[in-house]
């Protein structure tokens, strides 16, 4: 703490620049940032959990042996992972109500619009990211396993039950972490349609009280400590699960 | 729907005003993209082989930088740099630059994780062996251990070009004229063809990633067949 005080006087003094954290930290500018901390993890946790349910969807429909399902799952991957999520963002919160039905759009102009859109955006992203991790994860287990089950009599379901997915499963889980990492930090593009998170918070408080130094800094360091915490547990898994992977 | 609208204003697209005024538009992006990857593999390789390195004071500045840029999201890095320099330099920065340099600087830190990651992936008897030659550890470096490392990280970079390509639009935020804010640009003017715009550039963006994407995945496998093995 003392370094990091010693740290900004150097900053004043070489910037020219008085930092004044009273003013962000206290009274309604730090309510807004704590608000903006909670719509950031509310929208990622709502996010993260369609994600996980259409990104399973998505890479079980590229195992199977299904050709239409196949070029579908395929082809939703590789146009969400290779399209711009800003732009997604605003695809479906300016374009996509030319699509939806008349009742479908009442409803969804009653709720919350913009963090509606966000989590549509979101989730579809990070859902397309996600598919590929599971998929890559199944392949990584070598075919003679299933093989090797099979001929020691269990059947395929078996197979995948006892033997191939609680591997596939710890391998994963790293990547997967990391996929809900970058969905928080995502998130923040959110801002740009309204969506009252952190990095909107922050830019607010800048035009509001022309302290944005102060703001920035504090969310970034909140943003940090979420990623620092998340890496930390990613090594701890890596160090303590990832040796009984057979290959 | 009104792909007239799409038609109509494709150019402003694709360049920009450019002929008239300034460049915008997919060339902007593009340009970006471009001027980002050179700046940051400078950085990303430093930042990578100092890493590696086994004094303290050389590995804790670069896993200090590399930590903390790939812990925050980039457009956090935009509005920094963007308001941080005309505090630095005194006079503001065009938004065009100052974006430029967030994305040197947010790129160069994952690009240190790649060439960490390659150098790592090398079989430790290629370094040994150059020792054992005569070669001091530098030269051992420059003429043995990066030229094959390099070489196994193209995929990775070519990925790498294909995220910052995308982020490109992030760049939308500070109000540079890019083919994002183009887009907004043409529907603020417009009003009545959203849908049609956005899945313009949708297409041209996922155009222009996949082509790369797809170049990566190809030459992982031809890599694959050249590599040394420990």
């Amino acid at each position: 703490m003392a370094a990091l005080r010693s740290l900004f006087y150097c900053f004043e003094a070489v910037l020219n620049y008085t930092f004044d954290w009273n003013k962000v930290l206290s009274g309604e500018y730090l309510d807004w940032i704590i608000s903006g901390v909670g719509v950031t993890l509310q929208i990622s946790a709502v996010s993260l959990a369609i994600a996980l349910l259409l990104g399973t969807a998505i890479a079980v429909m590229r195992m199977t042996k299904v050709k239409p399902l196949i070029w579908f799952s395929a082809s939703f991957t590789e146009f969400f992972r290779n399209t711009p999520l800003l732009v997604q963002i605003f695809f479906w919160y300016f374009g996509a109500d030319s699509l939806l039905p008349r009742f479908a759009l009442d409803w969804l102009y009653e709720q919350d619009f913009e963090f509606c859109a966000g989590v549509i955006a979101l989730s579809v992203y990070t859902a397309a990211f996600i598919a590929e991790e599971i998929r890559a994860g199944v392949n990584s287990i070598p075919k003679n396993q299933l093989e090797a089950s099979r001929a020691c009599g269990l059947t395929f379901v078996q197979a995948m039950r006892y033997v191939i997915l609680p591997q596939a499963f710890r391998i994963i889980v790293p990547p997967m972490i990391s996929q809900a990492l970058n969905l928080v930090k995502n998130s923040s593009l959110c801002m740009t349609i309204g969506v009252a998170e952190l990095t909107y918070m922050a830019r607010q408080i800048e035009s509001y009280t022309f302290r944005g130094f102060e703001a920035f800094t504090i969310s970034t360091l909140i943003y940090l400590c979420i990623s620092l915490i998340v890496s930390f547990s990613i090594n701890f898994y890596n160090k303590r699960y990832m040796r009984a992977v057979s290959y | 729907m009104q792909w007239d609208i799409v038609i109509d204003n494709f150019p402003y697209l694709l360049w920009g005003a450019y002929p008239e005024g300034p460049l915008g538009g997919l060339a902007l992006s593009i340009l970006l993209s471009i001027g980002g990857i050179f700046g940051a593999f400078w950085i990303g390789l430093a930042a990578g082989l100092m890493r590696l390195s086994k004094r303290w004071y050389i590995k804790y500045p670069s896993v200090v930088y590399i930590e903390i840029i790939r812990g925050v999201p980039l457009l956090m890095l935009i509005f920094w740099f963007y308001f941080l320099a005309p505090i630095l330099l005194g006079k503001t920065l065009p938004e065009a630059e100052s974006a430029l340099v967030a994305f040197i600087v947010f790129t160069g830190a994952y690009i240190g994780e790649i060439v960490r990651a390659g150098v790592i992936a090398l079989p430790k008897g290629q370094m040994e062996a150059s020792r054992a030659s005569g070669l001091t550890h530098l030269q051992a470096m420059r003429y043995v251990i990066l030229p094959q490392a390099l070489r196994n990280m193209i995929p990775s970079f070519v990925n790498q070009f294909v995220s910052l390509t995308k982020d490109t639009s992030l760049a939308y935020v500070i109000g540079v004229v890019e083919l994002t804010r183009a887009a907004v640009q043409i529907n603020n003017r417009t009003l009545s063809a959203p849908m049609e715009i956005y899945l313009t550039i949708l297409v041209m963006y996922f155009v222009i990633c996949y082509v790369l994407t797809a170049l990566s995945r190809k030459l992982e496998k031809k890599m694959a067949r050249y590599q040394a093995r420990g």
